[in-house]
């Protein structure tokens, strides 16, 4: 509803610069070696999980959902991508033979009608969205419709991201159970192991990532994006104020999930593993926390919490595998009761502690002037809204 | 026989919460254009008599009727607001995060659909209805204020501003003095007296100087436990006897 804020303006530029560095130059420095294929690599799955973060802000920082179960609509995304990517392998599997070498050890000698579609990947590609988007889309309704709020859609997501692993570890689910599926070999006829592709899909995560930001930025200036703010902060007065509250979060609920199962499609490709245990609810509520570190409601808090969080889980598993967990959990205290901000909100903090200090001594305290704050407002409140 | 032209009719409406009987047999009716006042004392069922007409409470049994004939028991909160019934709530309700000039936005007239909200440009007569709202809510100059930065009275003021911006037939109004100072008490009354005639407003209000000053000739509702005690011009409720005795065996100064 308004021109950009100076911050934003300021975030636009700050991410144009870093969305150049990693589109075009970080894979042409690996192009000519001076970045290893192993480090473009990790980097690419950082930004698929950058993606899951944003989805959670989507729905927890802008609008108050807190949705214990994104991981799961990321994990559908990268299911239909390794259906896809299955099918490619040919009968270049351990058996030899057309069909995926899981379906051939519990007797199948052809294909599941379901499964065939999944030779075109323009199919995959809707059923990443589809698939992902009509659960979303029948669970949001049920739940929405019920007004159920708070604590108990959270625990919901997350029975249902944990109802879905099981059906999912399961054989007879035809969708390779508890080893999920991985030995790919091409992507849209590219060798998947090749140094090359990956950088492809690398620079395709990147662009991915930096297209959902441009667009929820977009998103949260116009009216929609008040709206879904001013539910979060009191849902009563919209609804009172003639907004049917439930569309908007169903709406948002989808998109959600739509752009969670994006970074899991660009995930599997890069990781070469898609199995259940990625829909497991601690995988959702790593997202949270991700989220939660770099900074609700503000979007590039979520990708700056996934990329840092991630960054030190490589380090952790290697200097001390069993702790992990407990750093984890220990991060996650620690953010939400000294640094409910997040990351992002370091900067601000600095500079308030800065003003402090400069200060001289026996100044009278200055009249605190009501500074008009900008709008959208992007400190997110100090207690967690569930 | 004609029907008068009643904007709302509530007719034997019951409503009990876990035995306790919020609402019984009400009757109300409000004339187009009325200013009416509703007093009681605390339980006497007010708030449930507004969350009942919102929708936010459906009636055990009894009839709620919009205008002519429209059946509002059957409508979800937001149906009921669509057709043209603001509310304000006791404690004051306003997108605190939001800008001011923001806050009347959102609740200004028009389509509120998912789809049309993420393309809607405010026009030019918008903006001005806008500046207009800002200005009588005497808000214009904390118009890029965040809303949870003002003060109690203003927030009030800032949510009838709202509420105005929706351009509803029916105001209900729940205390809209409730912590104000006497002077924006008395603005209060005068601007809710001046949208009488254009709207049809029903005020819930504890505070008795208050009540005359908007009550004046009008019709003045007194609810105890649930119904209408008894209604009529303001000094006749003052000096009726069954009022004396709920306000002051209670140990409330009803009749200052």
């Amino acid at each position: 509803m308004s021109a950009l804020s100076t911050r934003h303006k300021i975030e636009l530029i700050a991410v144009g610069v870093i969305a150049l560095f990693f589109i075009v130059i970080f894979p042409l420095l690996n192009a000519h070696g001076y970045v290893s294929n192993f480090t473009i690599n990790v980097w690419g799955k950082y930004l698929c999980y950058a993606l899951l973060a944003i989805s959670v802000d989507l729905l927890w920082g802008y609008t108050g959902l807190l949705s214990l179960g994104q991981a799961l609509f990321f994990s559908l995304g990268g299911y239909m991508m390794g259906m896809y990517l299955m099918r490619m392998i040919g009968d270049l599997g351990q058996y030899g033979k057309p069909i995926p070498d899981f379906l051939v050890f519990l007797g199948w000698s052809g294909l599941p009608k379901f499964w065939e579609p999944f030779d075109s990947f323009p199919f995959a590609a809707l059923m990443i969205f589809l698939v992902p988007g009509l659960l979303a889309l029948v669970f949001g309704f049920l739940a929405f419709r019920s007004r159920i709020k708070g604590v108990y859609f959270s625990i919901l997501t997350q029975a249902l991201t944990y109802g879905a692993s099981l059906m999912f570890f399961r054989n007879d689910m035809l969708m390779g159970g508890n080893n999920g599926f991985t030995d790919f070999r091409f992507i849209l006829g590219f060798d998947i192991r090749n140094a090359a592709t990956q950088r492809g899909l690398f620079i395709a995560t990147a662009v991915t990532l930096l297209v959902v930001y441009v667009a929820l930025r977009l998103l949260s200036y116009t009216k929609f994006g008040l709206v879904q703010r001013a539910i979060r902060d009191g849902e009563n007065r919209v609804l009172f104020s003639g907004y049917a509250t439930a569309h908007f979060k169903l709406f948002i609920f989808i998109v959600a999930a739509f752009i969670a199962a994006v970074g899991g499609a660009l995930y599997v490709p890069q990781v070469g593993i898609i199995n259940p245990s990625e829909m497991t609810p601690d995988k959702s509520l790593e997202a949270v926390v991700w989220c939660a570190v770099g900074g609700r409601a503000t979007l590039v808090g979520p990708i700056i919490g996934a990329i840092s969080v991630n960054a030190l889980k490589s380090w952790a598993s290697r200097a001390a595998p069993d702790y992990w967990l407990v750093i984890l959990g220990g991060m996650f205290v620690i953010v939400v009761l000294l640094l409910p901000g997040g990351i992002v909100s370091i900067p601000a903090r600095l500079k308030a502690l800065w003003q402090r200090f400069t200060k001289k001594p026996d100044d009278p305290e200055p009249p605190k002037p009501p500074a008009p704050p900008q709008e959208p407002a992007v400190t997110p409140a100090t207690t967690p809204s569930t | 026989m004609t029907k008068p032209n009643y904007m709302l009719t509530v007719e034997d409406v019951s409503k009990t919460y876990d035995g306790f009987k919020a609402i019984t047999d009400l009757n109300f009716y409000l004339f187009e254009g009325e200013l009416r006042t509703v007093i009681g004392p605390n339980g006497a069922g007010k708030s449930t008599f507004f969350d009942l007409i919102t929708g936010r409470a459906k009636p055990d049994k009894g009839k709620i009727e919009f205008g002519m004939n429209t059946d509002l028991t059957a409508m979800n909160e937001y149906e009921i607001n669509r057709l043209g019934v603001g509310r304000k709530f006791q404690t004051p309700s306003v997108f605190t995060e939001h800008t001011v000039y923001n806050n009347i936005v959102l609740s200004l007239v028009g389509s509120r659909g998912v789809f049309a909200s993420i393309f809607k440009r405010l026009s030019s007569t918008e903006r001005d209805r806008i500046d207009e709202l800002l200005k009588l809510v005497r808000l214009d100059g904390k118009r890029d204020w965040k809303a949870g930065m003002l003060a109690h009275g203003e927030k009030q003021w800032l949510e009838i501003g709202m509420l105005l911006a929706q351009d509803p037939k029916i105001l209900l109004v729940d205390e809209p003095a409730a912590g104000m100072t006497d002077e924006e008490t008395h603005r209060t009354g005068e601007l809710l007296i001046s949208l009488a005639g254009k709207h049809s407003i029903v005020v819930i209000e504890h505070d008795m100087t208050f009540v005359k000053q908007i009550a004046r000739d009008g019709q003045v509702t007194v609810l105890h436990q649930g119904s209408v005690l008894c209604e009529g011009k303001f000094d006749a409720v003052q000096s009726n006897p069954k009022v004396r005795e709920v306000y002051l065996g209670r140990g409330k100064s009803g009749g200052k």
